[in-house]
C-alpha cells in the first residue's frame, strides 16, 4: 500500500492524533516501511486457508443470561481523568 | 422556471406532476433492544432507567485486558427473528470490531458481525391499505452491542457520558432497497415492532429508544437505471416521525434535482420540531470503520439441534394467528386485524373463543365496549380487569337473549369492571335486569306510548319512519331497559302499520 500526505492524514484523523508537520516525510517514509515489511507476509500461497480469526479451538463460550453485581458505581468512576458525582465528564462533543 | 416560482410561493411543497415523475426507493435499517437480563458480552444488568453509570463493568467500560463473552440468549432472540422473517441461520459465525472514537463507546470500537451476520436475506410481508400483501426484503439481521449514551446538555461545558447503556445487546434488522413510500416504510416498522413484541424479545418502544430506525433514502427519475445517491436519515423518535422525516427527504431531493443539483451521499438527522432534515459536518462524516474479525470471542456454532430447539419455542406469529382468526373463526379481515395487533389481545381472544362460540359475537365485544374501555382509559389488554371466564358468561347471557346486549354493556359491563369478584349472572339477578320477552308485557307499554305521542304517530304515518327509533326508545325507557329489543321493534312495527295503513292511503287521495 502506497502511503502519502492524504493517507497520512486520513489515519491521523480516524486515530484523533495531532503529528508535527515538520516530521510528515519522515513519518510516511517510516509507516510505509512497516507495510512493506507486514506485506511480505503475502508471498505465502494462502489459496485453500481458511481465514483464521481465534487462536484457541474452542467454540460456543456462552454466558448464561443471568445479571450479576455490577462494578461499584464510585469504583467505575474513580479513574476518569474528569467527573463529576453521576457521570464521566469528556470535552463538549458538538452534534 | 415554473419550478421556482412554485417554490417560492409555497415553502417546500411539490407539486404532483413534479413527483411523479420520480421513482423512490427506501430502505430501513432497525436496532432492537433485546429483552434479556444481562448485557451481550458482560453480565451486568440490562435495565432500563437506572441511576447513571451504575449498570456497569470493567468490560463494558472497556478497562485493558478484559474478555467479552457472549451472552447465549442474545444468540436465541436474534435466531427467533430471523426464524420470523424467514431468514436463512448461519451455521458458523464470526465477530467483528467496527471501529471509530466517540466517548461513549470506551473500547474505541463496536463488538458486532459484519462478515457473518446471525441472519440472511428473508422477507417480511406487509399487508397496504387497499389490502394487498407486499414482502419486504431483508439483507440480513446481525447482534451487536450498544453504545453508552452522551448528554449534551444545554449550559453545561463538557458532554456527559452514562455507560448504562453500553452493551445493550441489540439485533439490528437491515432491509433491501424495496420500500417505495413513507407510508410502506411504516407499516413495515410496525410490523417489525408487533413481532418483536410477539417473540418478546424487545418492548418496541420507540420513545424510549429501545426500537430505533434508521432510513435510507433515495430519488431518481422515472425507469433511470441507476439508483439515487442515498441519504440516510436518523433520529426519528416515532414512527409517525419515520414518516415525517422521509416525506421531507424525498421532497428536499427533488426540490435539489429540480433545480440541477447533485444529491450528496450524506448522513442527515431529523429535527422533530420542524420536521426536516440537516446534514452533519462533514469531518464527522469522515468515517472508515476499518472492520476486522474480534479475536477475543471464539466462533459460534449453531447446530442443527439447537435450531430445531430454538424453533420449537417460537409462539404462534401475528400473521398465524390473523388466518387463523379467519379461517377458523370466521371472522372478517377488519375483525381479524385488530384482535392480532397485539400478543395479549390475540390471546385473550383466543380464550374468550375457548369458552363461547359465538365467535363474531365474541369480536364485537372486544372491538365495542372492551376496545372502549381500555382506550378512554388509555389503557393496554394486559391491563383489562374481566377475565375471560367471566366475559364469556356475559356475551353468552345476551346472545341467548336472556339480557339485551344494550343492558349487557351499559349496566352490567361496568359492574364487572370495577367489582372483580362479581360474576355477569349475580348482577343480573341484583339488578333485576333479565330481559322481557313477554308480548303480555310489552304490548300495554306500547299501547301507552303511542297514545301518548298522537302528533309523532301521525308524523309517522306521513312518512317520517325515523321516528320509529323514537318509539322504541319510549318503549324501552317504561320497561327499564329489560324489554327485548327484537319483540318490541316487532310488535311496534305491526301496531303502527296496522293501524294506519287505511288512513295513510286516505290522506294521498285528498292530495
Amino acid at each position: 500500500m502506497e502511503i502519502d500526505r492524504k493517507v497520512l492524514q486520513k489515519i491521523a484523523h480516524l486515530a484523533r492524533l495531532e503529528f508535527d508537520q515538520n516530521s510528515e516525510k519522515q513519518m510516511i517514509a517510516s509507516l510505509s516501511e512497516i507495510l512493506d515489511w507486514v506485506d511480505k507476509l503475502n508471498e505465502v500461497d494462502t489459496t485453500n486457508v481458511e481465514p483464521l480469526t481465534n487462536m484457541s479451538h474452542e467454540s460456543n463460550v456462552l454466558r448464561e443470561d443471568i445479571a450479576q453485581e455490577p462494578l461499584d458505581h464510585e469504583r467505575g468512576l474513580k479513574n476518569a481523568p474528569q467527573r463529576d458525582a453521576d457521570y464521566f465528564r469528556v470535552p463538549k462533543v458538538l452534534e | 422556471m415554473i419550478w421556482r416560482s412554485i417554490e417560492k410561493h409555497t415553502g417546500m411543497q411539490v407539486d404532483r406532476l413534479i413527483r411523479d415523475k420520480y421513482t423512490v426507493v427506501i430502505g430501513l435499517e432497525v436496532h432492537a433492544q433485546l429483552l434479556t437480563a444481562s448485557k451481550i458480552y458482560a453480565p451486568d444488568s440490562n435495565q432500563f432507567g437506572c441511576d447513571p453509570n451504575t449498570n456497569i463493568s470493567v468490560i463494558t467500560l472497556g478497562h485493558p485486558g478484559v474478555m467479552p463473552k457472549l451472552n447465549k440468549k442474545v444468540v436465541e432472540y436474534a435466531i427467533k427473528m430471523g426464524l420470523a422473517c424467514h431468514s436463512e441461520i448461519s451455521p458458523v459465525n464470526i465477530f467483528d470490531r467496527k471501529n471509530y472514537f466517540y466517548p461513549d463507546l470506551p473500547k474505541g470500537y463496536q463488538l458486532t458481525q459484519d462478515t457473518t451476520p446471525i441472519c440472511q436475506g428473508g422477507y417480511i410481508p406487509i399487508r397496504l391499505k387497499n389490502g394487498e400483501t407486499q414482502e419486504i426484503g431483508l439483507f440480513k439481521i446481525h447482534i451487536e452491542e450498544d453504545a453508552g449514551k452522551s448528554i449534551h446538555a444545554e449550559g453545561e461545558s463538557d458532554t456527559l457520558v452514562d455507560f448504562n447503556r453500553a452493551g445493550v445487546p441489540l439485533i439490528e434488522i437491515v432491509t433491501k432497497p424495496e420500500i417505495i413510500s413513507s407510508v410502506e416504510a411504516t407499516v413495515l416498522l410496525s410490523e417489525i415492532r408487533r413481532l418483536v413484541r410477539y417473540l418478546d424479545i424487545c418492548d418496541g418502544d420507540m420513545e424510549k429508544g429501545s426500537m430505533r430506525c434508521d432510513a435510507n433514502v433515495s430519488v431518481m427519475l422515472n425507469g433511470a437505471d441507476q439508483l439515487g445517491n442515498k441519504v440516510e436519515v436518523k433520529n426519528m423518535n416515532s414512527i409517525r416521525n419515520v414518516q415525517r422525516a422521509i416525506d421531507h427527504e424525498i421532497k428536499r431531493q427533488i426540490l435539489e434535482l429540480e433545480k440541477g443539483n447533485q444529491i450528496p451521499s450524506e448522513t442527515r438527522t431529523f429535527n422533530d420540531n420542524s420536521g426536516t432534515t440537516s446534514g452533519m459536518r462533514e469531518k464527522e462524516q469522515l468515517n472508515d470503520y476499518r472492520y476486522f474479525p474480534e479475536p477475543d470471542l471464539s466462533p459460534l456454532i449453531i447446530s442443527k439441534e439447537w435450531l430445531a430447539d430454538i424453533k420449537q419455542s417460537m409462539p404462534e406469529l401475528p400473521r398465524q394467528l390473523l388466518d387463523k382468526f379467519i379461517s377458523e373463526y370466521q371472522l372478517p379481515e377488519y375483525d381479524a386485524q385488530f384482535l392480532t395487533d397485539s400478543k395479549t389481545m390475540a390471546h385473550y381472544f383466543i380464550e374468550l373463543c375457548e369458552l363461547t362460540h359465538n365467535y363474531k359475537a365474541a369480536s364485537n365485544w372486544i372491538m365495542g365496549p372492551v376496545k372502549s374501555y381500555l382506550n378512554d382509559n388509555g389503557m393496554g389488554m394486559s391491563d383489562f380487569p374481566i377475565e375471560p371466564k367471566r366475559l364469556s358468561d356475559l356475551i353468552k347471557m345476551a346472545d341467548v337473549g336472556k339480557i339485551s346486549f344494550t343492558v349487557a354493556s351499559q349496566k352490567v359491563f361496568p359492574q364487572l369492571l370495577s367489582n372483580s369478584n362479581i360474576t355477569a349472572d349475580a348482577v343480573v339477578k341484583d339488578l333485576n335486569l333479565v330481559q322481557d320477552s313477554d308480548t303480555g308485557n310489552i304490548q300495554p307499554l306500547i299501547d301507552e306510548v303511542l297514545a301518548s305521542l298522537p302528533d309523532k304517530v301521525e308524523a309517522y304515518k306521513k312518512g317520517k319512519k325515523g321516528l320509529l327509533g323514537l318509539f322504541m326508545g319510549e318503549v324501552m325507557k317504561k320497561s327499564e331497559g329489560k324489554a327485548n329489543p327484537r319483540l318490541t321493534n316487532e310488535l311496534l312495527k305491526k301496531c303502527l302499520d296496522q293501524s294506519f295503513e287505511q288512513p295513510l292511503k286516505g290522506y294521498r287521495k285528498r292530495n
